[in-house]
């Protein structure tokens, strides 16, 4: 249940040469087939849900990519058109800087908020009922929480609204401005996540023990200099699979754009999953739909690797 | 952020002799303000569920309910004749919550329930079972974790249309009932940990292995497939996309879908914001009851979760 800082790599120690990511226990020692009867028994169903659902689809997924084809009719083989109409075409252009425009002020304000609340969590409050309070907003529907926000940020009688014209300010348009749309889609996805994000930090700070803290006292490191030179070093695991997590999720923003601002004003919003859902369902355009599908699969993919690789995500500087 | 980081401020460490400790009181400002800024929000959904629309605009600033009344609930379950809707500030348009909530309890509760079990079955093949290229296939179920949604959602709307399962429950559900590749990941990790004696002992009496799988491993797993049903069961409930694409039908909409479609009905330029509250409330409700009486296994199963 706590394994959190050993993932994905269980059992073994960091310095591990890095190719070893084969676990440790099973499958040592034995000959022959073994159980491969009972066992093929047992995992029939999860084999059939993994033909049908995963594998197949992704093969067929990036068929239709190379194929036109509106759901009437059969597919038609085109080569490499959508991919060349794609590179072609501002509205994939918007949606991917939009997309990224989402993912960066998310990766930002999600980590830096959640780093925060988690040290504080583990300074002042450990207790399961301050946890569960912040865990709240997670644990809601995209639906929900894009409704929630909808309300208290209305421009006429929005809560939110009513408060910043308090201060003084000017009232601000949070969903029906081109500059606002994006920032505030990502504010909402902050606070249903951030909490959550906050926990995952919260037990990689409780995996490090105490001893590192006293020996880097004992050596005479000030507060700041502790935080960041053991604190941050020794939670890089945890980090990287928060980043990675983050990313990956925010790039599949679909929900609270589809509820609130359904890609607008103007293309504010158009974030790539909300448009490849248009190109598909409301275009029945589905070649084409899948060729962009196809392509957020690589970005995600590369994204992925990249923080592996490069952040070391899968090795603990802990033991 | 930085004058809360030194472990010396940590609460356990704390002299004791100190009379008022200005970081510890700084570091619980910010805390509560944290969790009034996750709940409040709820608050204002209850507060603005249980006020009638005339009166919202006149009195957006009251902390209490404006003009306290139940007519936005009453809209959510189709109470309300079209005429009565219309004049509390609704669409008029018919709606109805109850059939939603009972698709999304089905929706959820069959997924659980089957994904849960066959998911328990392979992670059962996967750990206290041994034979050839058992890792390697395991590793493919693993990797499907990357594929995003999308992505095979796309076909798979196509296979589900071709079967003529469209707006069913069964082509709802049907993509998750087999296994989800975390729920075999979640109950493999459990199964590794197990003792192998007492399974070992059965196996002396001759026991077969799917005796041993429903008399042994699974009673002594019901914890952590408590757990795994908790969130599997949860993240159901708010699953939007998939139910988007394949139950648009008034019979087949799950409440994620149906509180969608009740938010583009209102009124345009003035929204029905109580009845959007009430709904939003009502949608919510069966996860916070939920959280409420197994909160405390939910908060801790967050650092397993995260490769979610």
């Amino acid at each position: 249940m706590t394994t959190l800082t050993k993932q994905p790599d269980p059992g073994l120690s960091a310095r591990a040469p890095r190719k070893s990511r084969k676990r440790g226990k099973p499958s040592d020692g034995f000959r022959g087939i073994g159980d491969l009867k009972v066992a093929l028994f047992f995992i029939a169903p999860a084999m059939v849900g993994l033909i049908l659902f995963y594998l197949v689809p992704t093969i067929r997924g990036i068929y239709l990519s190379f194929t036109e084809y509106s759901i009437l009719g059969d597919p038609e083989w085109i080569g490499a058109q959508n991919y060349e109409r794609i590179a072609k075409d501002p509205l994939f252009w918007n949606a991917l800087g939009v997309t990224a425009e989402y993912v960066l002020i998310n990766i930002v304000l999600q980590t830096a908020l959640a780093l925060g609340l988690a040290i504080l969590m583990h300074r002042v409050a450990k207790s399961t009922l301050i946890r569960g309070a912040l865990l709240m907003p997670y644990l809601m529907a995209n639906v929900i929480a894009a409704l929630l926000w909808f309300w208290m940020l209305d421009y006429q009688i929005g809560i939110i609204n009513q408060i910043i014209e308090w201060t003084g300010l000017p009232r601000v348009a949070f969903f029906g401005s081109e500059q606002w749309a994006i920032p505030t889609q990502a504010l909402i996805n902050t606070w249903r996540h951030m909490g959550y994000t906050a926990l995952l930090i919260f037990a990689g700070l409780q995996a490090i023990p105490n001893s590192v803290y006293e020996a880097a006292s004992i050596d005479g490191s000030k507060a700041v200099s502790t935080f960041w030179r053991i604190t941050l070093p020794l939670l890089r695991p945890v980090l990287v699979l928060v980043l990675v997590v983050t990313v990956i999720g925010s790039f599949q923003v679909f929900d609270t754009v589809a509820v609130t601002t359904a890609g607008g004003p103007v293309n504010a919003t158009r974030v790539l999953q909300f448009y490849i859902y248009q190109r598909a369902f409301n275009e029945q355009d589905f070649g084409y739909g899948s060729a962009l599908a196809v392509i957020l699969f690589l970005i995600l993919a590369i994204v992925a690797f990249i923080q592996m690789k490069f952040l070391r995500g899968n090795q603990s500087d802990l033991d | 952020m930085t004058i809360l980081t030194s472990p010396r401020n940590a609460g356990r460490r704390r002299p004791l002799s100190r009379p008022f400790n200005w970081r510890r009181a700084i570091a619980l400002t910010l805390l509560t303000l944290a969790i009034a800024v996750s709940i409040l929000p709820f608050y204002w959904v209850l507060r603005t569920a249980l006020s009638s629309n005339g009166s919202l605009a006149a009195n957006s600033a009251n902390l209490l309910p404006a003009d306290f009344n139940l007519g936005a609930f009453k809209r959510v379950f189709g109470l309300q004749s079209a005429s009565e809707a219309i004049a509390e500030g609704g669409s008029g348009a018919s709606i109805n919550f109850w059939q939603y909530l009972w698709n999304s309890l089905l929706f959820s509760g069959i997924t659980t329930a089957c994904a849960v079990f066959f998911s328990s079955m392979a992670a059962y093949a996967f750990s206290r079972l041994r034979w050839k290229g058992r890792d390697a296939v395991f590793s493919l179920f693993l990797a499907t974790m990357l594929v995003p949604p999308i992505f095979t959602a796309l076909p798979n709307f196509l296979l589900i249309k071709n079967l003529g399962l469209l707006n069913s429950m069964l082509g709802l559900v049907l993509p998750y009932l087999f296994m989800t590749p975390f729920a075999i990941f979640f109950m493999r990790q459990f199964f590794l940990n197990m003792s192998r004696e007492v399974e070992e002992a059965a196996m002396l009496d001759g026991a077969k292995h799917w005796r041993i799988f429903f008399q042994i491993i699974m009673p002594n797993a019901a914890a952590p497939i408590a757990t795994l049903a908790l969130l599997t069961f949860m993240g159901q409930w708010n699953e939007y996309f998939w139910p988007l694409l394949v139950g648009t039908s008034e019979e087949s909409r799950v409440l994620t879908v149906g509180l969608g479609v009740f938010k583009s009905q209102s009124p345009q330029g003035a929204p029905d914001w109580s009845g959007l509250m009430a709904a939003t409330l009502v949608s919510a409700t069966p996860v916070l009851i939920l959280f409420a009486i197994f909160g405390k296994r939910i908060v801790n199963s967050i650092g397993f979760n995260g490769t979610k």
